[in-house]
């Protein structure tokens, strides 16, 4: 596949892991990026690089983030007497109040897994007799779409189309993060496609006002050594600041027209992070002009959240623990069995240190 | 999540519309938050959307950033 395959010489990571053995110091970055989770766990990066950098896993799954009382909310709409209600398919499984989308489905709910919110749109269209609810979840790279979805269901009258948004903004999460007492990292790995929104320049306040460097980083794993690399030197040199590594696809100003759809329809709001708590601006609602789309807007009552479970994902996603830590992991909570929903999400920090990075024997 | 793979355009359509194709796989997406994009563009397709174009001249840098390493590693 173009653009993919020639990043993938072997010899180019070998050139790379000498060169990051070579700086005598060890450091510890985060990776705040669901995607880059698995991508690094997937290419067994995480072995090669102990001793030299630590990887820490940060809240870069929109999933694992989603609060239980959002999570018990959406369930509570599937359950509407006339609602459809469309998700992406790693919702389905993720343990909230009342169960999951997954068993409400089971129970007679309509609940449809789709690709992208367009499909939720023409479920719309096909019956006009439902109420077609999508639910909104992901950070700067997924809200555009679900934007442009409203957008298209106002110009052609689709009246019967809804959105629940529990969108989350990333950079002031990267904020809460570094507020937070006893928080210690050397640098961020940024977010590539969330970036290839955002652009470079939504974090400049990482190294003017806390120091601390960044690289918005690829996903191959040639990419992620390589900012990592980036990271090292600036370290080494004191110097941080904010770098693209993903120059392919990210620009320094990211993409305008996808920020002014999602500025169209969306203002930030204040919102509830699993682990992290509420963020101040954190999150996107629909704006008033879209209020006849908005399914926050409905009132439906929810089961109160279940309470503590002995799960550490809120742990996990602030970089608190490694998955490893948690007394549950590989034990109570699998990816065939999930407690917590950074084992449930594909791009979950648990479910990715589960399939790759955890032997046997250990935990 | 936030999984995005490149793909090249093969056909514009109506409405903001094109047809892409990733390994050999057609498939409909929208144009919508993306300027410019033309047939035998590579764009970032996530959920539906192209939400950037690849940029072919950044591309054929960072590879041969990367080939540097190759050669250390060769040495």
């Amino acid at each position: 596949m173009r653009y993919v395959d020639e990043y993938r010489d072997p010899g180019v990571l070998r050139g790379q892991l000498e060169e990051i053995g070579k700086f005598g110091f060890h450091a510890s970055f985060m990776e705040v990026c669901g995607t880059h989770t698995m991508a690094i766990s997937r290419a067994g990066l995480r072995p090669l690089l102990e001793g030299r950098v630590d990887l820490v896993s940060g809240p870069g799954c929109p999933v694992c983030v989603t609060s239980e009382a959002d999570i018990g909310k959406a369930i509570a709409l599937a359950g509407l007497e006339g609602v459809t209600l469309a998700t992406f398919g790693d919702m389905m499984r993720v343990p909230g109040p009342g169960g999951t989308l997954s068993e409400a489905a089971s129970r007679g709910a309509a609940v449809k897994v789709v690709y992208s919110p367009l499909e939720a749109l023409r479920l719309a269209r096909e019956d006009s007799d439902r109420k077609v609810v999508f639910l909104g979840v992901g950070f700067e790279t997924t809200a555009p779409a679900v934007a442009a979805s409203l957008l298209t269901a106002r110009r052609d009258g689709v009246s019967n189309y809804f959105v629940l948004s529990l969108h989350k903004l990333v950079p002031p999460a990267l904020r809460a993060l570094l507020d937070m007492e006893d928080f210690a990292i050397d640098g961020f790995l940024l977010p590539g496609h969330v970036s290839a929104v955002l652009g470079a320049r939504a974090y400049s306040f990482l190294a003017e006002e806390y120091g601390v460097p960044g690289v918005v980083a690829g996903f191959e794993a040639a990419d992620i050594l390589r900012a990592l690399c980036l990271l090292m030197e600036m370290k080494e040199g004191k110097k941080a600041s904010v770098a693209i590594e993903y120059t392919r696809a990210v620009r320094e100003e990211g993409n305008p027209k996808a920020r002014a759809v999602m500025e169209e329809v969306f203002a930030p709001v204040d919102a509830e992070w699993r682990g992290l708590g509420t963020i101040p601006a954190s999150g996107l609602a629909l704006r008033e002009e879209f209020r006849l789309h908005d399914a926050g807007a409905w009132e439906v009552e929810a089961p109160a959240p279940a309470g503590d479970r002995g799960c550490r994902c809120g742990d996990v996603l602030c970089g608190k623990i490694k998955p490893m830590d948690c007394p549950l992991f590989a034990r109570a909570c699998t990816p065939e069995s999930p407690v917590g929903p950074c084992m449930v999400s594909t791009e979950g920090t648990c479910a990715s240190y589960y399939l790759y990075d955890f032997r046997e024997g250990e935990g | 999540m936030c999984l995005a793979v490149p793909a090249e355009v093969v056909e514009l359509m109506d409405d903001d519309l094109a047809v892409i194709e990733i390994g050999g796989v057609r498939k409909e997406i929208s144009l919508m938050l993306v300027d410019g994009a033309e047939v035998g563009d590579f764009v970032l397709v996530h959920a539906g959307f192209a939400i950037e174009k690849v940029d072919p001249e950044e591309a054929r840098k960072t590879l041969e950033l990367l080939e540097e390493y190759a050669r250390l590693d060769d040495q």
